[in-house]
């Protein structure tokens, strides 16, 4: 379970975040809606540690990891899966070296496993056979598959997904939407969507937060014109 | 950010990069691939460089010295100037523009394509992942580029000296080997050696420190360069004053 209490960010003066506390259950996905601009992406990053917060507590089954030493950080990281939503896939590797990259860093698995849990991750996400191409190759939904199969390499207790659908075309984005609630029903994977596309928060959500203007606010049911 | 916290800074970076149980087969591809871009990738343009440094140093220090000494100087003087100074400051200075802008360019780029935040949410340390196999290839790769720059310089002198300046190589060879000081040559090795730490800091202190898009990771281009250079210049004197005052 994560816990997030009063977390508070702020960038000269404005609060992008103030006092933002909220739980992840486990096997739950818990949606953070808001428009662009809003600080989605500084509340995943700042949970995980990857910018520094003004204040709060981010606890991780129990243990606080904004006052951890980082090498209890580091272990923190390696039990969560992060899908960027610019994929952020290394451009100088190959498919299968991205994905390869967290578990000949973290495991001790022979090379021949390893090509075998690439493959089995390429077919989970829907891209079988697609190892030795660049993500230069690879279509703007490609990648984000290609990233959230990176994103399983260590096999995560949670996934924190930053706007997977943004910028897809309608099939790829319910492509993408439909692997979500897959590896939630069938693997267990508990998490974060910050997104603001309602169609996916609807699906993919089973708490849905509501985050404007440095606030956190628990939504009941989406209607439209929320943003307004 | 003043002077002193630039430094600072500098020197932590350093430090995160350098200063770590190292663990060289898990490095291995990595440092292997940096010395391939920056060793192997700088020799055509330090070979061609070294080659116009050994035959205009020649033809000044002919125009200043033949006449008035025996002509085996020739041969001392151009391989003392190069060992000691021309070969390490050149190709340092040359491996800089090269290399540590690639470096901050490469780094940069992966920094505001958020690939840096990938690795550390991947919880792998991005200062060894990223920075220490670019200062140990450059380490690696620069004294032995040195080392060809000096040989192409000191012999390209020597050819030219032997057809258009009446001085067989046999004489420059005489010359060289007789006014040779190991502290000549290892006293260039140990500036190589250092000018290779501001070359791999400097490109990878600034690609870390890009904040923004395209045009920072240009500015951050720059200051790398420029910071490489300022260094090696730097360095250049306290050795020469420590070895060679």
């Amino acid at each position: 379970m994560i816990e997030i209490k009063n977390l508070t960010k702020q960038f000269d003066g404005h609060y992008v975040l103030d006092k933002v506390s909220f739980n992840v259950e486990d096997a739950k996905l818990v949606v953070v809606l808001g428009p662009s601009g809003t600080g989605k992406t500084v509340l995943l990053k700042s949970i995980l540690r990857l910018i520094p917060v003004d204040e709060g507590e981010v606890y991780f089954d129990g243990r606080n990891i904004l006052e951890a030493e980082m090498e209890e950080v580091y272990k923190m990281r390696r039990s969560v899966g992060f899908v960027f939503q610019s994929s952020a896939l290394f451009d100088s590797m190959t498919v299968y070296e991205n994905i390869a990259l967290p578990l000949i860093e973290h495991t001790t698995i022979s090379e021949k496993e390893i090509k075998e849990r690439v493959k089995s991750l390429l077919e989970v996400v829907g891209l079988p056979g697609r190892e030795k191409l660049y993500p230069r190759a690879l279509s703007g939904g490609m990648k984000r598959l290609v990233s959230i199969a990176r994103a399983l390499a260590l096999e995560p207790k949670y996934l924190f997904y930053d706007e997977p659908t943004t910028g897809l075309d309608p099939i790829m984005r319910d492509r993408i939407v439909d692997l979500i609630v897959n590896l939630k029903k069938n693997y267990k994977k508990s998490g974060i969507v910050v997104t603001h596309d309602l169609d996916t928060a609807r699906v993919v959500g089973d708490v849905i937060y509501m985050l404007k203007d440095g606030k956190i606010k628990k939504l009941e049911r989406i209607e439209k014109g929320i943003y307004g | 950010m003043n002077l002193f916290s630039k430094i600072t800074d500098y020197t932590e970076f350093f430090i995160k990069s350098f200063f770590f149980p190292w663990n060289f087969r898990r490095h291995k591809n990595r440092i292997l691939e940096q010395i391939d871009s920056v060793g192997v990738g700088s020799l055509p343009i330090i070979v061609v460089i070294s080659a116009f440094l050994g035959l205009v140093t020649t033809v000044q220090l002919s125009y200043q010295l033949l006449g008035l000494l025996p002509r085996y100087f020739l041969g001392a003087t151009v391989a003392r100037m190069v060992l000691i100074e021309l070969g390490p400051i050149l190709t340092g200075l040359i491996v800089s523009g090269r290399c540590a802008s690639a470096m901050a360019a490469e780094i940069g780029t992966m920094r505001v394509t958020e690939q840096i935040d990938a690795l550390e949410s991947m919880a792998i340390n991005p200062y060894q992942f990223l920075g220490f196999p670019r200062i140990i290839g450059t380490i690696i790769s620069l004294p032995i580029l040195t080392i060809f720059s000096e040989f192409v310089a000191i012999y390209t002198g020597g050819l030219y000296a032997h057809l258009f300046l009446n001085v067989p190589l046999g004489v420059y060879n005489y010359g060289l080997v007789r006014n040779f000081f190991h502290r000549d040559l290892f006293g260039g090795l140990l500036k190589a050696f250092l000018f290779s730490f501001a070359i791999s800091v400097s490109g990878c202190y600034f690609g870390f420190k890009v904040k923004g898009g395209a045009r920072e990771v240009g500015i951050a281009t720059t200051y790398a360069v420029v910071t490489a250079c300022v260094l090696i210049l730097i360095l250049d004197f306290i050795v020469a004053l420590v070895v060679f005052g």
